[in-house]
């Protein structure tokens, strides 16, 4: 690694490595950026931080970007503790009901909702 | 970490579908403006880290080859009743951030396409991209209280096609902001009720956008799987 570095968080991406394990992606692309996060457990004693952090603010369903933005990490790095999360079963996940549908729009009804709601604000 | 966490308001526990709109647009057009005037939390700023070890990522002449890259955002979120949750995404809309949109727009219900009249080519890679990519989108046009142009003017200078609609708006304005967001999802809606005919729709807008590329500077290759 000989080329320069900019400065910030990209000085140390050792960290981002241990966090997870030395693993740079996730083995699924299950979590959406709005899939949303419940904790079905508490933290316990020991557990790495970030791993508690999670639990904590998950406790009310929250974004996977959300999580991402208070932990102050890149959401490819969440996504791979989200993983770990999930197939520990420390937390489950609500994923987008209209994701993954390229060549399709939206359903009306849905789109109906959300009218309803823009409307409302 | 946990004061970051305890000033963000909770959803409600029923909250369970995340949906998604992308407003993009060229740099300082409003974009981060328009999702603060509508967000019922303040706008957070995340990234992204891509790493495509081997693949032709970046086309930056002169820079040496790397196969990281790390791209910011900002996203605000409106909690439109108890199970639904709306999160608006400020994308960049610059030529080398292109393999940001794949994700972010996977499962979006569609784009609005910000634009600053004065620099209205700022808009075009945007275009390009909603198009290729079959997202359904709209265009606003945020006030700076430049000179004043004709519907007609600016869709000339887009090569937009008569079917999308345009308005006008002041992104800093909430009434404003939300009447776009409510243009796009009414929008949306005829689509979705004209069905199989929506995809054709998008299919006619090619060849506007063959003649915007044709007076657009050099592009990006398309990259390749």
């Amino acid at each position: 690694m000989t080329r320069p570095r900019r400065p910030g968080r990209d000085d140390d991406p050792d960290r981002l490595y241990t966090l997870t394990g030395g693993r740079s992606r996730s083995d699924s692309d299950a979590f959406d950026l709005v899939t949303l996060v419940v904790s079905e457990c508490e933290p316990t004693p020991g557990m790495q931080s970030e791993h508690a952090t999670i639990l904590r603010m998950c406790q009310l369903p929250t974004a996977v970007v959300e999580i991402s933005a208070a932990l102050g990490l890149p959401v490819s790095i969440v996504r791979i503790m989200l993983s770990d999360l999930l197939d520990t079963g420390r937390i489950s996940a609500r994923h987008p009901r209209t994701a993954r549908v390229a060549d399709r729009l939206p359903d009306p009804d849905i789109l109906e909702q959300v009218l309803v709601g823009l409307r409302n604000l | 970490m946990d004061s970051a966490t305890s000033d963000r308001a909770a959803l409600q526990a029923t909250a369970d579908n995340g949906l998604k709109i992308v407003v993009v647009g060229g740099f300082g057009v409003g974009k981060t403006t328009m999702v603060r005037s509508v967000s019922e939390i303040r706008p957070l700023n995340t990234e992204e880290t891509m790493t495509r070890a081997g693949e032709a990522v970046d086309h930056l002449d002169g820079v040496q080859s790397k196969t990281s890259t790390t791209v910011a955002f900002d996203f605000g979120r409106i909690s439109l009743d108890e199970r639904s949750v709306l999160y608006l995404f400020g994308a960049p809309g610059q030529e080398r951030f292109w393999f940001l949109w794949d994700r972010l727009f996977s499962g979006t219900l569609g784009a609005v396409v910000l634009v600053d009249t004065r620099r209205l080519a700022d808009s075009w890679y945007a275009i390009d991209r909603l198009e290729h990519h079959g997202t359904p989108f709209i265009v606003a046009c945020n006030d700076f209280g430049g000179p004043l142009h004709t519907e007609q003017q600016i869709r000339e200078a887009l090569a937009l096609s008569d079917d999308v609609p345009l308005v006008e708006c002041d992104a800093r304005d909430r009434s404003s902001s939300k009447y776009v967001l409510i243009t796009l999802v009414e929008y949306l809606h005829a689509l979705s009720q004209r069905g199989a005919g929506a995809r054709s729709g998008a299919l006619d807008t090619a060849p506007s956008a063959a003649a915007r590329t044709g007076l657009a500077p050099a592009k990006t290759p398309e990259p390749t799987p």
